[in-house]
């Protein structure tokens, strides 16, 4: 071997070394992307006039209906409003390690919004992940599910959103450390991860499924949350959909596991939750009342039904081993429960199902990942208020009550109780998260040992 | 200067009961609706969730809920001898505040008044004669019960009321109360489960001849998604309904079963922490302009509306009519004039049970948890030489054991010391209160009116409260609460204590928050502020809700009526009004 190969090789490995570490760091960036803090999981009547109200009939009407309704099913809504601020306007930060990534003006504006964008360039943006002046998109812009919508959608989506209320607003820079902030960086990570590609339906399954399937994976986007991301940030294929952590929550399993997944669900059921924000099993809170509020609950029946066809065929994830839990710690957690829970839950745990979730089979509670359970018996949760059941009912917090141990054992509890299993929770999961949620510690409370003498 | 806001189709002055129900109806039939609530935004999760909403020192004793009378009150006399002075601590009623109002803190017990009820003076004139009437300025209502059925049956469905009918369509139902009106429809929720005391109470009344039933809840027996898909749960019997919120989403209040709806509507506002000072009027004072109010920067605005609502409690719509000057101030020397005429309370007497053998645990409670006789109530009763008229029902009403409001001990017992430390512990679990829940008629010397001394931190007079039980409803009182006992005793109880309501008019011991009257509708403008629609006689384009039409107050709790008034107002506003502006009854 010469040594002129030798070296092009040593460089080679060195070039390939060097675009590992920038798609690292960006990945990690994503990875460790944080849910978007200021969100608000009720719509205002401003937004929910321009998600809903009526359109006015015309020679576009149709076009600019279906667009609307394409826009809601990808929730665009959802990122690119800041609080308080016009919908679509953008401006929401979205939290990383190293700073934050804003938003950008996706309003009819000609200078801050995207009024001058033709439907080449907007469809490269969707498709591609590339903007409008050829700059790469940060893959926080789901790019790589949107890679699948057809033409004629991403068409359709771009007349409407002309058409929404334009606003001049220009989100502020993003603050991202080098190397993240050469956008450069991305392609590296698109080369590696993105695999551009269209919507390919596939013949042996039903018409209903394809469509859930265009759905759930393109416009839909559910994989970007529920699908877990390698060290790299990437979609893990091996384990798609099967719930991933968002750091201060968990979008859970979808697939066919009974514990952790929809097993337990029909299809029905699964029309009912993303239709009202709740069903028999579950409400939605955190994130995904948002996905709800402002997005599922405007779909068809007929889209909402193809999507839960499409999520009911998805192989059930492996049961994972779990631990048994610590008898001590089950004990004290069942005290906890009957104190704090058992009001709304009821005793037995069976809950009143559409207001306070049923606990045993519950998919949250027994998540792999605790972090979800932790979050609602800490923060509280908010359902989803929806046209259809506005009532945006409420679990409170409990971190003002419950120690990081209380919090630990009572999770416990419910993850192996009532034929539940799941690993038991520790304490210092509990702090973790009460830190990372800058929830208040709880008040030092006297515990009464005894009758009074 | 104030600041002039845009014009609205509507404004609503306060935002609790009626005003969610005013707001609901006009939205949804595309009027743009505003809604000035003078007190803060609550809801559930923070302001009475279950972690901490159990607190009876917070809640009850330093009126967590409750109108703050440093901000706002009341100067108080029981009759013109006397000088009126200011309320400066609540005692006798618990007027709300903020958004909710008192739907929050009430025990939601939900009531129709009987058809009787309706004619309070032809019904009882014609049945005992004139005398019967002649000390009382009783008057008949402007609607009758038929009238308000439909709207009584909305307001259940809206909450979900838990119950049995006692007249289904005139046909009467066994286990319900005989003695109502007919109802066209059935309760939407089957009736609370029963715990010991209210079952050993139906046991004794069934075997003296009565007719228990289940009281009519709006702390619900299962869980209920109303016609506006708002959802309420089963409650698990905590024992805070009364003076608490319910953290839980098992009673009816207007967060439980309107306002989220409302507010996803793009035609509809609030606006918390504004304070109407003012209806205002064109210059010949015929048509209401809007209002003005003042937010919690004291900076002042002038809130146009092509129709004003006044939805704030009852005391406060009587105070902004008198401020306003709208409508004739009623004098007593004379008899004229009608805004603050027939001010009336509810005459409540009770009956403290003891046993030494029966552990009723009354901790388990709910504020409607009751058994119920209607025998003794409004004219179901011959009055025939009794020397009244009126009456009251009797209920085992178990709303909890609250243990600083509600440890009760027999009479006798010291008030103090180690004697009352046994006893109180000894029946802490062992006793319970009948509830003796009577009528109070109108008379004369009982009014509201405008303080000529005393003004409030805005430098207007203060409302001033006239008021004293009157013989009429002292001897009903006394009459329905041995009643009371006597089925006390038949429950076996070890000691059974009387306590009917006794003159003169205490403002200090919390009694109830019914207060009615001082906007009273009527037939005509000579005897009554507004007309059967709830609208003013003077100003068209004006109304009033609440409990202030009522022109006596029956023996029963006034939020059915209330809220029955309410809608009725609304559909003439939605089917009427709006298409031709103007009186809906020719005076």
């Amino acid at each position: 071997m010469s040594v002129g190969r030798a070296v092009r090789r040593g460089l080679a490995v060195i070039g390939i070394l060097i675009l590992l570490l920038i798609a690292i760091v960006v990945g990690t960036w994503i990875w460790a992307m944080n849910y978007p803090r200021e969100a608000t999981i009720e719509p205002t009547p401003a937004t929910l006039s321009i998600l809903a109200g009526p359109i006015a009939d015309g020679p576009q009407a149709a076009l600019l209906r279906r667009g609307r309704y394409l826009a809601v099913a990808g929730d665009c809504v959802s990122c690119h409003t800041r609080k308080g601020g016009a919908p679509f306007a953008g401006g929401l930060g979205l939290g990383t390690p190293f700073g934050l990534i804003y938003a950008p003006n996706i309003t009819g504006d000609p200078e801050t919004g995207i009024g001058n964008w033709t439907p080449d360039q907007f469809y490269r943006a969707l498709t591609r992940g590339v903007d409008d002046e050829g700059h790469r998109l940060y893959p926080a812009f789901p790019y790589p599910w949107f890679t699948r919508i057809s033409r004629a959608d991403s068409d359709a989506i771009l007349a409407w959103l002309k058409t929404v209320p334009a606003v001049r607003y220009m989100a502020p820079g993003n603050r991202l450390p080098f190397p993240a902030d050469i956008r450069l960086s991305i392609a590296a990570w698109d080369g590696m991860f993105f695999r551009p590609g269209r919507f390919v339906a596939d013949p042996k399954q039903s018409p209903d499924w394809n469509r859930g399937a265009y759905y759930v994976n393109g416009l839909g986007h559910c994989g970007a949350c529920h699908t877990p991301l390698n060290l790299a940030g990437a979609a893990r294929n091996d384990r798609f959909l099967q719930g991933s952590n968002l750091n201060q929550w968990v979008a859970p399993d979808l697939t066919g596991n009974e514990r952790t997944g929809l097993g337990r669900w029909s299809v029905d059921e699964l029309v009912e939750y993303l239709r009202t924000g709740r069903n028999a099993h579950a409400n939605a809170s955190g994130p995904m009342a948002e996905v709800v509020a402002y997005s599922t609950s405007f779909l068809s029946d007929a889209d909402l039904r193809a999507a839960a066809i499409y999520l009911k065929s998805l192989k059930p994830s492996p049961d994972t081993a779990a631990a048994a839990p610590d008898p001590a710690a089950m004990r004290r957690g069942a005290g906890i429960f009957s104190d704090a829970c058992a009001s709304c839950h009821l005793a037995d745990g069976s809950g009143q199902p559409r207001l306070f979730p049923p606990l045993p089979g519950s998919a949250v509670a027994q998540q792999r990942d605790p972090t979800g359970l932790l979050h609602l018996i800490l923060a509280g949760g908010r359902t989803a208020p929806t046209p259809t059941r506005p009532a945006p009912l409420t679990m409170p917090s409990f971190a003002w009550k419950l120690s990081d141990q209380e919090a630990a054992d009572v999770a416990t509890y419910l993850r192996n109780s009532w034929g539940n299993r799941a690993a038991p929770v520790s304490a210092s999961d509990a702090a973790h998260l009460r830190k990372a949620l800058r929830l208040t510690a709880p008040l030092a409370i006297e515990r009464n040992q005894g009758p009074n003498r | 200067m104030a600041m002039r806001e845009k014009p609205v189709d509507v404004v609503l002055v306060g935002f609790g009961w009626t005003g969610a129900i005013m707001a609901q109806q006009l939205c949804d039939a595309g009027m743009n609706v505003l809604a000035l609530e003078r007190a803060a935004a609550r809801d559930t999760p923070v302001n009475w969730a279950p972690t901490f909403d159990q607190d009876e020192l917070r809640y009850r004793w330093r009126d967590h809920l409750f109108q703050n009378v440093a901000y706002s009150t009341l100067t108080f006399r029981n009759n013109a001898d006397q000088q009126a002075l200011p309320m400066r601590k609540l005692g006798a009623f618990l007027p709300g505040t903020g958004v909710g109002g008192a739907g929050i803190h009430w025990n939601a017990q939900i009531w129709r008044f009987l058809p009787s009820d309706f004619k309070t003076r032809s019904h009882n004139r014609q049945r005992y004669g004139a005398a019967a009437v002649a000390d009382l300025s009783v008057q008949d209502w402007p609607v009758a019960y038929e009238d308000l059925e439909p709207y009584y049956t909305m307001f259940d469905k809206l909450c979900g009321v838990s119950g049995k009918a006692g007249n289904l369509k005139g046909a009467i139902q066994p286990g319900g109360n005989p003695f109502e009106g007919a109802r066209s429809e059935d309760y939407p929720t089957p009736p609370l489960p029963m715990t010991y005391a209210p079952t050993l109470f139906a046991q004794a009344a069934e075997s003296m001849g009565y007719h228990p039933f289940p009281h009519p809840a709006g702390n619900l027996s299962q869980a209920y998604t109303n016609p506006l898909g708002m959802q309420l749960g089963k409650c698990t019997f905590c024992g805070f309904c009364e003076k608490f919120g319910c953290g839980n989403y098992s009673k009816a209040s207007p967060q439980t079963t309107i306002i989220p709806y409302v507010l996803q509507k793009a035609n509809f506002e609030l606006r918390t922490d504004c304070d109407v000072l003012k209806v205002e009027r064109t210059a010949d004072g015929r048509q209401a302009t809007g209002v003005t109010y003042v937010d919690s920067n004291g900076t002042e605005h002038f809130q146009p509306a092509g129709i004003v609502i006044l939805t704030a409690f009852q005391l406060h719509n009587v105070h902004l009519l008198l401020l306003s000057g709208i409508g004739k101030p009623y004098d007593p020397r004379t008899g004229e004039g009608v805004v603050g005429k027939n001010y009336c309370y509810q005459t409540m007497g009770s009956v403290d049970v003891f046993f030494e053998d029966k552990l009723l645990n009354p901790f388990i409670g709910a504020g409607s948890l009751a058994s119920v006789i209607d025998n003794y109530n409004g004219d179901n009763f011959d009055h025939g030489g009794l020397g009244f008229i009126g009456g009251a029902y009797i209920a085992a009403l178990v709303t909890g054991a609250r243990p600083i409001e509600m440890t009760r001990v027999p009479d006798g017992v010291p008030k103090w010391g180690l004697e009352w430390k046994q006893a109180a512990a000894h029946y802490f679990l062992r006793n319970f209160s009948l509830s003796v829940h009577g009528s109070n008629y109108a008379q004369a010397g009982n009014y509201l009116d405008l303080d000529p001394i005393y003004r409030d931190h805005f430098g207007r007079p203060m409302l001033r409260m006239t008021f004293d039980f009157t013989p009429n409803d002292l001897k009903m009182s006394a009459y329905v609460t041995d009643k009371a006992a006597e089925v006390a005793r038949r429950m076996g109880a070890s000691s059974v204590h009387p306590k009917p309501r006794k003159g003169p008019f205490d403002i200090t011991p919390y009694q109830t928050t019914h207060t009615v009257g001082g906007t009273m509708m009527g037939d005509n403008p000579t005897d009554s502020v507004v007309n059967r629609y709830s609208q003013s006689w003077d100003v068209p384009n004006l109304f009033v809700t609440g409990a202030g039409l009522f022109p006596q107050n029956a023996g029963y709790n006034p939020t059915g009526t209330v809220a029955a008034l309410a809608y009725m107002t609304a559909d003439a506003i939605k089917s009427r009004y709006i298409k031709a502006p103007g009186p809906l009854v020719q005076a």
